[in-house]
């Protein structure tokens, strides 16, 4: 039995005058995952969440969301879908209370003020229920962004940059929301700049740059495929012929990056047959920081 | 305490009752005042000196029915044409696009809240009106007709002059070189007789001349123009503008790109 996906992109393209923001896109995100969107700016991932959720018209393609076609069955799919905007914006005139009664009444529901107090148990906001948007701190104001996506109960949640500008504090408690809200089996698709966000919460990750997917896979599988290692070692000098390996030196400090722990054997071979002794050795498995900075490079 | 709502379209119209009436200083009692002052200056000024409808009507009673319908008019305009382009320019119009609302809901709801705002708006000027000046309601069903036309067609004039404005001040350009001549030049403060043949015959162009007149013959049982005349152009101005903005909220002409 095939199960439909949570998203299906196939072949979305959308140009803007002359720039290709997104130039043939195919995606699919099943039920249940949290799938990270990474890209430079202006890679085109807040323009293919925009295609996803009806505020963009692409040129070309499709997107689904649960089987629901988001141009001619545009109804079912945006009742699938919640989004949770990159812009800090509200609407001036209401509360909190009113703000998040109002969008679940867009989504054409009505008393549902039992799940909008859990919304904003969850999200730290019950004591400025009645506070007026304006009043409130930029964190809060993007807690009850986060609101106004879950208050019809999407079962695909996008976040595009949920943790921009924020705290730690908010930031590890919108993580830990976010998580409980995935472990409760919703879809999570979220695009972030902080790139241990994305390596701590997602199980499968899209790299985009210039509007086409340059990487897809599991994070464990882009983690070790694309991984290598860093290598921070003191010493008086190089071997010779190992000079293009160094990220950073300072001194007898050096910092370095090697493919594979064969390539961190020949450099301690090298440095045996040197006759110069390393004092302090210490490893560090490449991050996704990494991984991306190494696939934004190969894809240039 | 809100109501419940039935459809997205229902909570969308209630947002825009909502917010006129949290500064209903400013979206209510001003325009009534504003109206007020112009009954009381114009009737002063002109009362003795303006004969209208053969002397069959005081000048300040003529003056109502007009002051009314420009305050039914500019209101109705100003709640959807200002609730758009400050969504539009703060962003929280996303709020409206995300969701699975078609284009007839938003446009129902945009219109409908415009209408509501411009109609209580309008009563709250006869109401106070009445303290002063006496008036006949001869054929109030025209009175209503023509309220409910005029204010839909200004309400749905603001989704237009919203949808299409970038900035606060093309909005303003609209309102001051647009709406407000054609109301003003529409016979509120004058029967389009006492004009000259050449601009008799130019205020018969404008729309805003055929609900004022209309809404006026509702009030004294006269008018320039038959009623039935009036109430055609009207109705199909309406529906013209209708069939305009409905086919610019399905194409997504500067919402969605």
């Amino acid at each position: 039995m095939t199960v439909t996906p949570a998203v299906e992109i196939l072949d979305i393209a959308r140009r803007f005058g002359d720039i290709d923001a997104l130039a043939g896109v195919d995606l699919r995100v099943e039920p249940g995952e949290f799938f990270g969107l990474l890209g430079p700016n202006g890679a085109g991932k807040t323009t293919l969440i925009s295609v996803l959720a009806g505020l963009v018209r692409a040129d070309r393609g499709s997107a689904r969301v649960l089987g629901h076609d988001v141009v001619s069955d545009y109804r079912k799919a945006r009742r699938m879908l919640g989004v949770v905007p990159q812009e800090l914006v509200f609407d001036p005139f209401f509360s909190v209370r009113e703000t998040l009664r109002l969008q679940a009444g867009y989504f054409g529901l009505s008393r549902n003020d039992d799940w909008i107090d859990e919304i904003l148990h969850h999200l730290g906001l019950t004591s400025r229920a009645n506070a007026n948007m304006r009043a409130l701190s930029g964190g809060m104001k993007r807690r009850v962004l986060v609101g106004q996506a879950l208050v019809h109960k999407p079962p695909v949640i996008v976040l595009d940059e949920p943790t921009a500008g924020v705290d730690v504090e908010l930031r590890q408690s919108l993580w830990a929301f976010i998580r409980k809200l995935n472990h409760d089996g919703h879809t999570i698709i979220l695009t972030t700049h902080y790139l241990e966000e994305a390596e701590s919460l997602c199980n499968r990750i899209a790299m985009l740059k210039a509007g086409r997917i340059v990487a897809l896979d599991t994070t464990q599988n882009l983690l070790s495929s694309f991984a290598g290692l860093t290598v921070r070692l003191t010493a008086p000098e190089l071997p010779r012929g190992w000079d293009a390996h160094v990220q950073r030196h300072e001194g007898a400090h050096y910092l370095l990056t090697l493919e594979n722990y064969g390539e961190l054997e020949r450099l301690l071979a090298a440095f045996r047959q040197s006759g110069i002794a390393v004092a302090e050795l210490s490893l560090q498995e490449a991050d996704l920081e990494q991984v991306f900075l190494r696939i934004m490079k190969r894809a240039a | 305490m809100m109501p419940a709502f039935g459809s997205g379209w229902a909570a969308l119209f209630y947002k825009e009752l909502l917010r006129f009436w949290k500064v209903s200083f400013q979206t209510i009692l001003a325009p009534m005042l504003t109206a007020l002052l112009y009954l009381l200056i114009f009737s002063h000024v002109l009362e003795s000196h303006v004969s209208v409808f053969d002397g069959k009507v005081r000048y300040s009673s003529f003056l109502v029915p007009g002051l009314v319908m420009m305050s039914v008019l500019q209101n109705a305009f100003a709640n959807s044409s200002s609730s758009l382009i400050q969504s539009k320019i703060t962003g929280n119009l996303i709020f409206v696009l995300l969701p699975p609302l078609s284009p007839l809901d938003i446009f129902g709801a945009y219109v409908m809240g415009a209408m509501v705002r411009g109609l209580v708006v309008g009563v709250g000027v006869f109401l106070v009106t009445l303290w002063f000046v006496p008036l006949s309601l001869e054929h109030p069903a025209w009175v209503v007709a023509f309220a409910l036309l005029g204010s839909a067609i200004l309400g749905i004039l603001g989704v237009v002059a919203g949808i299409v404005a970038d900035k606060f001040d093309q909005i303003a350009a609209f309102q001051n070189f647009l709406i407000m001549p054609l109301t003003f030049l529409s016979g509120v403060f004058y029967s389009i007789h006492t004009l000259p043949p050449f601009w008799q015959a130019l205020s018969r162009f404008n729309p805003f001349f055929y609900m004022i007149d209309g809404f006026r013959y509702g009030f004294f049982g006269l008018s320039d123009v038959p009623p039935l005349t009036s109430f055609a152009v009207v109705a199909t101005c309406c529906a013209a503008l209708a069939a305009l903005t409905l086919a610019m909220l399905k194409s997504g002409y500067k919402l969605r790109h």
